[in-house]
């Protein structure tokens, strides 16, 4: 630490002296400061902070000059905001630098040393990537290059150790992917050498993934480099496009998958046509034991090689964001459809100035699966067999919306929602006996200009919860009751029952933003848990820069409030964040 | 690890004066070099990106940000008009990843949108251009330059945006921000 003073003086009369140059390079960066105060509040059990205030902060420096580019992240966690990673700020808080990289690009080449973040295909196999407001970091920290000399391919090599907090893995990451696009290729032997008719497109696609890491396990007989692949298709003509990806990758026995020595593979599917007003998309995921780290060890979030997003649709309204499904890398199968229409201006339901509507269903199952009794002692071997591409019994997610955007004249909006879902709550957030939750809920927005640049905003939505028992097989059964009503099982966590939500926001382009909102518990079971989560927040712009003072209870969830949306932990107290860009 | 920090942390400095010394004259950039998708998946170079030395709106969005969607929804009825009158060109560039990237296409057009739209799935543009959240709008110049930049969105916001964007398509000075 005491030599990193100096060092950033250092770099300031760089930029100074260079600054005073006429072919000096651009400087940019960002940064954000988040503060956090606690108060102890037991109802709604946010924990006794015996800091009583922590933040978290990072800021970023880029340079670039020409083909060359050089930056850093400098990151506090002092001590780490309620929902980040213990890890982050560790016992006593941790500070440094956690990202920093240099990078040549000309039209040949691109070759990135420090850290860099990086995605094969649909990242079944590798993304590192980053979400701060999250505090998910898992940047490589080695060397990347990628090579696009011939026309219509491109190259990626990568070798790295992946990021944990503010250290490395102990694993070797090695990658390599292609990518081909058939007609531009094709550039390269006549100009006029095509396979395909006018307006299609075809792309295919490929990568290899290795991990190296030791086994010093005294019993099991580890592999140290498990690989993994995918094979990748793309096809476009007009306005249809398909997506297909394959992945695989060889056994690997570790915590999060019962040390099963089964293989991993995945299928992404994915289907779109749209027209000016019409968009359709459906696509299908099925994954049996595709988690993948560069460490054995790790667990959560740390340390993860690839990325396996949830095929159901991401939400913002407030109480949607409730029972958010997460993907289940050790076996699901999911679909998906959504469809977006935009009735014409002008026509009976569009109306003056239009009208558009959004239906999206999916639905996820476990994938079918029988456990090997005969290989239940052996210590290594497959404990399962598969039908890869067929529905298991058990239900895990199932959703249905429908939402509907109107703008009635140039000064009044509208947005109505209705959605039903089911939760596999025992299984999604690791709570076994919990059991399953269906809810139904409804939303609705208003939005009203006062004046050119004065906007106020109602929403108020309501959801309408039931618990779930859930037995062994799957099977969605009553929930059992005693004889004062009390629910015996599934078991009840604190928030529990229905919810009502209502929010008032009065803006001020292009400066200011003042929100009220509250979200009261009232179908709680326990009467002294129906509770209201009162929450008031201004901000301010000026330009890039934003800042925001907020107070009351927070739930957790993602909050859009003040034209940004942003992952906010549970807490009770004061939250002051400034964020700017330069 | 922390006084290896600083010790990396020097030889970047030192890399840095190299860069200094050897670079070329810098070539007339408009927005960063980061690897982006078109909308139909194609990988390009966000260098490329340009408008005739006119006006460059670049709008960095979600399909899962509301804001962001009213902001392009009510930009995309006042586009023709700003368009005509100073040749600005709006670039919508989604940052949804994997989860959401394959709608983006059909959301767009299912929406009416007339904007050059890119994917940045993995966030290559959005680190090279410093946005912290999303909607962040960027006002380039003719010569490439950022002239003014907004973080958020409120309705109404577009009046002040359009003062700026006939500014700079005049060649006049950002004034009043």
């Amino acid at each position: 630490m005491r030599t990193f003073l100096p060092a950033l003086l250092a770099f300031f009369s760089v930029i100074t002296l260079t600054a005073q140059n006429q072919n000096d390079g651009v400087i940019g960066g960002n940064f954000q400061v988040d503060v956090q105060s606690y108060t102890p509040d037991s109802l709604i059990g946010a924990q006794n902070v015996p800091e009583k205030v922590r933040s978290n902060a990072f800021l970023n420096l880029n340079y670039t000059k020409g083909n060359f580019s050089a930056g850093i992240r400098y990151e506090s966690y002092l001590k780490e905001i309620l929902g980040f990673s213990p890890n982050w700020g560790g016992k006593e808080g941790n500070a440094g630098i956690g990202y920093r990289y240099a990078r040549y690009t000309n039209d040949d080449i691109d070759v990135t040393i420090g850290n860099f973040y990086e995605q094969f295909g649909n990242g079944m196999i590798l993304r590192t990537y980053e979400e701060r407001g999250l505090g998910l970091d898992n940047a490589l920290d080695g060397v990347r290059a990628k090579l696009t000399m011939i026309k219509g391919l491109q190259i990626t090599g990568v070798f790295g150790k992946q990021r944990s907090f503010f250290t490395v893995g102990p694993g070797i990451v090695r990658g390599i992917d292609g990518e081909l696009l058939l007609e531009d290729f094709l550039k390269n032997f006549g100009d006029n050498l095509s396979i395909l008719p006018e307006g299609w497109r075809l792309r295919f696609g490929g990568g290899v993934v290795s991990k190296y890491e030791q086994d010093l396990d005294p019993t099991l007989n580890l592999p140290e480099n498990v690989l993994a692949y995918n094979t990748r298709m793309t096809f476009q003509a007009g306005g249809f496009a398909l997506d297909a990806e394959y992945a695989s990758k060889i056994n690997d026995p570790k915590t999060t998958n019962a040390n099963t020595y089964n293989p991993g593979r995945a299928l992404y599917i994915n289907g779109s046509y749209s027209a000016p007003g019409l968009g359709i998309n459906i696509s299908l995921k099925s994954l049996d034991n595709m988690d993948y780290r560069s460490s054995r060890r790790s667990q959560l979030t740390d340390l993860v090689l690839n990325y396996l997003p949830a095929v159901t649709k991401q939400y913002t309204y407030r109480l949607l964001t409730l029972y958010p499904y997460a993907t289940q890398p050790n076996g699901e199968i999911g679909v998906q459809a959504d469809v977006l229409y935009t009735f014409p201006k002008g026509s009976f339901i569009g109306g003056k100035y239009g009208t558009s509507i959004n239906i999206n269903y999916s639905r996820v199952h476990s994938i079918d699966s029988t456990r090997n009794l005969t290989d239940s002692t052996a210590i290594e071997g497959n404990l399962y067999t598969t039908k890869f591409m067929s529905f298991g019994k058990k239900l895990f997610f199932d959703d249905f919306n429908v939402e509907i955007q109107k703008k009635w004249s140039k000064d009044f909006k509208s947005n109505f929602g209705f959605m039903r879902q089911y939760y596999l709550k025992e299984l999604i957030e690791l709570l076994p006996g919990t059991g399953a939750i269906r809810s139904d809920v409804i939303t609705s927005e208003f939005i009203y200009s006062l004046t050119a640049t004065q906007t106020i905003r109602f929403e108020i939505q309501h959801m309408a919860v039931e618990h779930r028992k859930v037995d062994d097989e799957g099977n969605d059964k009553d929930a059992i009751k005693d004889a004062n009503g009390k629910t015996i099982s599934p078991k009840l966590d604190n928030n529990n029952g229905s919810w009502v939500y209502a929010l008032a926001e009065y803006t001020i382009a292009p400066q200011w933003f003042i929100s009220l909102f509250n979200e009261y518990n009232y179908g709680n079971e326990d009467p002294n848990r129906r509770l209201n989560y009162l929450s008031g927040n201004i901000i301010y712009v000026k330009d890039a820069l934003r800042l925001t003072l907020g107070y009351g209870r927070v739930r957790g969830g993602i909050l859009c409030v003040g034209g940004v949306c942003r992952p906010v932990p549970a807490s009770n107290g004061f939250s002051l964040s400034v964020s700017s860009t330069f | 690890m922390k006084s290896l920090n600083s010790l990396m942390f020097i030889g970047f400095l030192s890399l840095i004066m190299c860069m200094n010394a050897f670079a070329q004259d810098n070539v007339k950039q408009v927005i960063p070099a980061a690897s982006i998708k078109n909308i139909k998946g194609e990988k390009v170079n966000s260098a490329t990106i340009t408008n005739d030395g006119k006006p460059i709106l670049l709008n960095f969005w979600a399909t899962w940000c509301k804001p962001c969607i009213q902001e392009l929804s009510n930009l995309s009825s006042l586009y023709d008009d700003w368009k005509e009158a100073t040749g600005v060109k709006i670039v919508a560039v989604s940052v949804d990843d994997v989860r959401n990237s394959a709608k983006v296409a059909p959301f767009v057009n299912g929406k009416r949108w007339e904007y050059e739209v890119y994917l940045d799935e993995n966030g290559d543009l959005k680190r090279a251009m410093n946005v912290n959240n999303v909607p962040h709008a960027f006002l380039i110049d003719g010569n490439g330059k950022v002239v003014w930049q907004h973080n958020s969105y409120a309705p109404g916001d577009e009046e002040k945006l359009y003062e700026v964007i006939k500014q700079v398509a005049a060649g006049q000075e950002v004034t009043g921000h």
